[in-house]
């Protein structure tokens, strides 16, 4: 899992309430057998204008021009900006995928469906809760180039007129992500233990260890 | 202080680390790959620039998804084609020997891994898929992992696990004439029901288990998942060491002799405690038949479909009944009076050479009765098919009217194009019996590969002791 301690980066402002993980991501799109590549596919319905088939080449499918991330000024976006109970529904974690794919790495809402918001963390996808009146404001500074930086050491988000806003993210998560730990992250800070068994079980059964 | 367990002594050897919550690392020797649970894990594992600890102890093969006929014209479903073909690709990227589709080493995992010797006694054995017990057979911890615990393994040689508990299942006296491995097993899910092992890893024992070839042994691990426990195990006796001498990915040499040396103490103390013992007398076992959607709803072939009526506890009185309606049987009809529509040999349950051998030898200059649709062999390698054609073995079974296909998975789940049509009756020697496992509406009965060709003959179960004396265990 990617690292995630400081973010600069452009913003997308996605005007909606309860937007589901199957916007997020249809259904038809969990036969593929990828986790990564799911990127092209993110908010299917809403970016494109035909219906999405798994493994669908992207490139010249017709856009909606009406959808945000289609809009030149928020290419390269990489935190999005959203309304409450964000990523409600269905439990897949093809929802996270998708978004870090496409490549956002936060999502700031002032609510987040509870197992989207577990399934964001094993990702490496920040999600950072502010209060309604803080998202509020944000939507309404929002014009093209829009940038915020995200700090997750400091739990600090500075706008682009230098305005500090914090928030809070639990200490185990905060620690993980900082130093993008998943499971084998944390498996890997064994890797001197692993190392010396390898070696001890070597002299015991060194037939498993001859790597031909 | 009490003596160890077998399985006391594979976890104690494999435990890189404990955690004070109990949980520890465990090291893996070998972990077997398959196209249906690897495609995430890989791209775990691009996604996040790591690679595998040590390449060399994975080993991978396609089996679900691949055709059993027509070979040469490739996998006509595109979304089976995709995951074979991202196996491959996977396999080249990160260097993991594969035995493709074209290779006559390929066959269902859990074959292709003992025969291999690429599972061996002593090993910690893991793999995407829950029939890993089977390895157990070698006195291997062998248990099935999710598609994030391959990742995990793939990139640390590790899993993290917490320790199960210990039961012994002894199977004492010797079996009767046409009772074979698969009847054992069966038997022992009779009594212990699909839930009886869970949490435990079951360690088989007893005169009639030690009598077991390899394979037999085999057969009998492979369910032990249908017991409900992760990993079935069978200690360590000179029919182990027999069986791994001379394989490709054994020990040679100096090796060997220390291996064998290793391995000689791959089984429980006398004084070792277990958590749950169970017995069963061999003697008393039969051929068995599953009548109902879970492998614990079986019987002997010479016995009747149960009766709901008869069942005090009501939920279990209410599963009857809906297997019954199901199966399409009713309480009370005769195991022998239901007649089967196709037949199945076949699955890493049942696919070895021994296995075969068994179902040519009850079908021998007979051919499968009219009203049986079709009668599928599908050997579990490329070696398996390559060796029973060398006994000529596939022209017994041609001969019979049966087809004789190409190594995989085929029918046991039906993900390639090998199925049943709604209603249609099975005699299958896979391991699960589910609604719709092997095709929609499908109706699975679970027998030994005797028994399924006996079926195929007659058209209905019969009892394959009293056809066929000679055919034993
Ligand atoms: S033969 Fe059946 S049970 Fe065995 S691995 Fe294949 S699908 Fe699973």
């Amino acid at each position: 899992m990617k690292a995630f301690t400081q973010l600069t980066a452009l913003v997308a402002p996605l005007d909606r309430a309860n937007v589901d993980t199957d916007a997020i991501i249809p259904k038809q799109f969990l036969k593929s057998i990828r986790r990564a590549g799911f990127g092209p596919y993110l908010f299917d319905e809403w970016r494109y204008l035909d219906r999405g088939e798994p493994e669908m080449d992207c490139s010249n499918r017709p856009l909606n021009p009406d959808f945000v991330l289609n809009q030149p000024q928020y290419q390269g976006a990489q935190i999005l900006l959203t309304r409450e109970n964000f990523g409600c529904g269905s439990s897949r974690e093809h929802a996270p995928w998708a978004l870090e794919d496409y490549g956002f790495r936060a999502i700031i809402a002032p609510s987040f469906a509870d197992i989207f918001f577990n399934n964001c963390f094993k990702n490496g996808v920040l999600p950072i809760v502010l209060s309604a009146e803080l998202v509020e404001s944000l939507f309404q500074e929002i014009s093209a180039g829009y940038q915020l930086s995200i700090d997750l050491d400091a739990q600090t988000i500075t706008t682009p007129s230098g305005r500090l806003i914090g928030f809070n993210v639990d200490e185990n998560r905060r620690h993980r992500l900082l130093n993008g730990l998943d499971d084998i992250g944390l498996t890997l800070q064994q890797a001197e233990k692993i190392k010396a068994y390898e070696t001890e079980r070597a002299q015991r059964a060194p037939w498993l260890f001859k790597d031909a | 202080m009490a003596g160890k367990t077998l399985y006391d002594k594979l976890w104690d050897d494999h435990v890189v680390h404990r955690e004070d919550d109990g949980s520890c690392l465990i090291y893996i020797d070998r972990q077997l790959l398959h196209e249906v649970t690897s495609p995430q894990a890989f791209d775990g594992l691009r996604m996040a620039g790591r690679q595998p600890w040590r390449v060399s102890r994975n080993l991978a093969v396609a089996d679900h998804n691949v055709p059993t006929d027509h070979r040469d014209q490739g996998i006509a479903d595109p979304v089976s084609r995709l995951q074979v073909e991202t196996l491959d690709k996977n396999c080249a990227e990160f260097a993991i020997t594969e035995f493709d589709m074209s290779d006559i080493r390929q066959g269902i995992v859990h074959v292709v891994g003992p025969e291999q010797g690429a599972t061996l006694p002593g090993m910690t054995v893991v793999c995407g898929d829950s029939h890993t017990s089977t390895h157990g057979a070698s006195a291997a911890l062998a248990f099935g992992i999710g598609t994030s615990e391959v990742e995990h393994a793939l990139a640390t040689q590790c899993l993290v696990q917490k320790k199960a508990k210990n039961m012994l299942i002894k199977v004492n006296g010797q079996v009767g004439p046409g009772v074979t491995a698969k009847d054992i097993v069966l038997a022992i899910i009779g009594k212990i029901g699909t839930a009886g092992g869970t949490g435990y890893t079951i360690e088989f024992a007893g005169e009639a288990i030690r009598a077991l070839s390899m394979e037999g042994r085999m057969t009998v691990c492979n369910m032990a998942i249908e017991a409900g426990a992760r990993a079935g195990l069978v200690a360590v006796d000179d029919t182990t060491i027999d069986y791994y001498r001379g394989r490709p990915y054994a020990p040679q040499g100096d090796d060997w002799n220390m291996a064998v040396r290793y391995w000689q103490r791959l089984h429980s103390d006398s004084d070792a405690q277990f958590d749950k013992i169970v017995t069963l007398n061999a003697a008393e076992i039969k051929p068995q038949v599953t009548w109902g959607t879970s492998p614990e709803m079986v019987v002997a072939v010479d016995a009747c479909v149960p009766d709901p009526e008869q069942e005090a506890d009501p939920v279990k009185r209410e599963g009857m009944q809906r297997a019954l309606q199901y199966m399409g049987l009713q309480a009370n009809q005769k195991i022998t009076d239901i007649r089967v529509d196709r037949v199945f040999i076949g699955s890493c349950t049942n696919s070895r050479i021994e296995d075969l051998r068994q179902a040519a030898a009850v079908i021998e200059g007979h051919h499968k009765a009219d009203s049986v649709k079709q009668v599928l062999i599908v050997p579990g390698s490329g070696l398996v098919k390559q060796q029973a054609e060398a006994e000529g073995l596939d022209k017994i079974f041609i001969a019979a009217g049966f087809e004789w296909r190409e190594p995989g998975c085929s029918m046991c789940l039906a993900m390639n194009a090998d199925r049943l049509e709604a209603g249609e009756h099975c005699a299958s020697t896979s391991n699960r019996n589910f609604e719709g496992r092997q095709g929609y509406g499908g109706r699975t009965h679970l027998v030994s590969p005797a028994m399924a060709a006996a079926a195929a003959i007659a058209g209905h179960f019969v009892n394959v002791a009293e056809l066929n004396p000679g055919a034993s265990s």
